[in-house]
């Protein structure tokens, strides 16, 4: 296992090294650097001596090279630089931010699986009917709506009309309730946004459930059941479905990145303070410290992806092939 | 996927035809500046004969929008679609028919941008270039040109041992040219069938951005007719919802267009 994973970690350097250069080139290309912001913010934007002096400083005069490797040296010392928005470390801010966007993505990827497996386990078996034409037509519309206009709409029907569930946050803004009830509310409040991301994405999971289950029920195995006899619900349940849920599973892992830059828009629909929300907010206050550790946390995604090639080793054999998108 | 009966696969292309005409007659079906007032705010729809589609806050014609807003969305999403499958084809064909450290090299590139998710990657650059449609387009290309790129390198791959290619070999063709005159051409069918794909993402990204408020300010683009809706969503609903029908309409015209053409061509999935 130790081996394995320091294997990986070594597979992946190269390409955490770029992600770093890249995210260092995102900052380089921004007009204005920390201290045109800071001194923004002091309010003494004109004063050229100082801004001189704070970059000798901070290293902000360095070539290019020397400025590079002291970036590199800080992010391998998890140092993600100073958020100037929040006037705090950005690894805390993120790292605050982080369970909400988690939480918030797992019960997206689960709904998406549920409804994709279930409803495409159910078009393939009715292979050609209307049933089956209804399913894939719906989830191809879903597939093309917008999130965040699809989040839109359940606000408008469940929130505002109905009245049924609460129209954004991540739980009752005054409210002192602990234990089942603070969990009770809070799942009250993801059932939307979660509902959003289930839906626009279960898609790609029906597909591949459906195509499974039809390649399973032509196969050898499916007609040596039936030439024994089982009863159809077990051959259903055993033998097409069980097989045809290994290339879903695999793909949970693989859409997770895809769904971190879907919760971006749907975290800022719903108004839930998640790490999407947070690189929003980066973005519309400049905050570019901010905004380049929110693309840093894909640094995370590469570590899901370690352990999934230790789930799944067919996954193993390329990293990153498998992230994001 | 693919909808039942045989009148079906017209769905998509008649569809993008509608909004091609829209976009192209846009100055004729709703003259002068979309983004200006012309009516009393908040105008209901179907209550004025002039303004089908009714007013938004700003009295700004909602027909008109949409209108002008089928101009940005396809303009913008065939550009970037464009741009993205450019680059892909580039880095493909380059990694797939040199081979050596110049594959493995430009495959780690190609990881590294696969693992920043594409929207975060997107809203990043527009963030830092500035927002305007063609750092739109820009933003799209670069942070989703990695499927096109894999997908046409393991066709290269393919089609580089293939006995024609020898043939130019020894006809004595130089080796780019090889690449992109011989081989290339018949790596790009299955690029056909992301064609379709990629403009529908390009298009879902750019409201996105849009909708955040860094589509480019000077257009109304149907994104930030949703944005702009956003704030009267209990009086007036309808400034939300007919934009988005008309993103997730483009989005589906494209994508079953792209895939009635892949299945002309013997590429599609099973139905």
């Amino acid at each position: 296992m130790l081996r394995f994973l320091v294997r990986r970690l070594l597979q992946a350097l190269p390409v955490l090294l770029l992600v770093a250069a890249g995210v260092f080139v995102l900052l380089e290309l921004a007009e204005g650097d920390a201290v045109d912001a800071y001194l923004a913010g002091i309010g003494g934007a004109g004063d050229l001596t100082l801004a001189a002096e704070l970059r000798e400083r901070y290293g902000l005069a360095d070539s290019l090279g020397a400025r590079f490797l002291t970036y590199a040296w800080s992010l391998a010392t998890l140092d993600l630089g100073w958020s100037i928005a929040f006037a705090r470390p950005v690894l805390d801010v993120i790292l605050e931010r982080l369970p909400k966007t988690l939480l918030l993505m797992g019960s997206g990827i689960l709904l998406a699986a549920l409804l994709g497996i279930g409803l495409g386990a159910l078009a393939a078996l009715r292979r050609g009917r209307p049933t089956d034409t209804a399913v894939t037509t719906t989830a191809l519309v879903l597939n093309a709506t917008p999130g965040f206009w699809l989040g839109l709409l359940l606000i408008i029907v469940f929130a505002v009309k109905l009245r049924w569930l609460p129209l954004g946050g991540f739980s009752t803004l005054d409210s002192r309730a602990t234990g089942i009830e603070a969990v009770l509310d809070t799942a009250r409040h993801l059932v939307l946004p979660a509902a959003t991301l289930g839906l626009t994405y279960f898609a790609l999971y029906l597909r591949l459930m459906r195509g499974a289950m039809l390649d399973a029920a032509q196969s050898g195995w499916v007609t040596a059941a039936r030439a024994r006899g089982l009863p159809n619900k077990r051959i259903v349940l055993r033998h097409m479905a069980r097989p045809a849920l290994l290339p879903v599973v695999t793909m949970l892992g693989l859409q997770s990145g895809t769904m971190l830059g879907g919760s971006v828009v749907v975290e800022t629909v719903f108004a839930i303070p998640g790490l999407g929300s947070l690189a929003f907010e980066a973005v519309s206050q400049r905050d570019l410290p901010l905004l380049a550790g929110t693309v840093l946390v894909v640094l995370v995604n590469i570590l899901v992806d370690l352990l999934y090639g230790r789930l799944d080793p067919r996954v193993g054999d390329n990293l990153g092939r498998a992230a994001g998108k | 996927m693919r909808l039942a009966s045989p009148w079906s696969g017209l769905i998509g292309p008649v569809l993008l035809l509608l909004l091609v005409l829209a976009a192209i007659l846009a100055p004729m079906l709703a003259p002068g500046d979309p983004l200006d007032m012309v009516a009393r705010p908040l105008t209901a729809p179907f209550t004025d004969a002039r303004f089908p589609l009714g007013t938004d806050q700003l009295g700004r014609d909602v027909w008109a929008g949409l209108v002008h807003g089928a101009r940005v969305s396809l303009v913008v999403g065939l550009a970037a679609a464009a741009a993205t499958l450019g680059v892909g084809i580039l880095v493909g064909t380059l990694a797939g028919f040199r081979g050596g450290f110049l594959d493995d090299a430009l495959m780690r590139l190609t990881e590294a941008f696969q693992t920043v998710p594409t929207f975060l990657l997107a809203l990043a650059l527009v963030s830092v270039l500035g927002a305007s449609a063609g750092n739109v387009v820009l933003a799209i290309a670069i942070s989703s040109w990695p499927p096109a790129a894999r997908l046409v390198r393991a066709e290269v791959l393919r089609v580089k041992t293939l006995d024609y290619v020898d043939a130019a070999r020894i006809a004595g063709m130089a080796p780019l040219a090889i690449a992109f005159v011989e081989v290339l051409p018949g790596a790009l069918q299955p690029v056909i069938a992301l064609a379709g794909i990629t403009v529908g993402e390009a298009i879902l990204v750019e409201s996105a951005l849009a909708f955040l408020g860094l589509g480019d300010p000077n257009l109304q683009s149907w994104g930030s007719m949703v944005a702009n809706g956003r704030a009267l969503i209990r009086t007036a609903p309808s400034l939300v919802v007919l934009p988005g029908l008309c993103i997730a309409m483009a989005v589906l015209a494209v994508s079953l267009t792209g895939d009635g053409i892949a299945r002309r061509l013997g590429l599609g999935a099973r139905s």
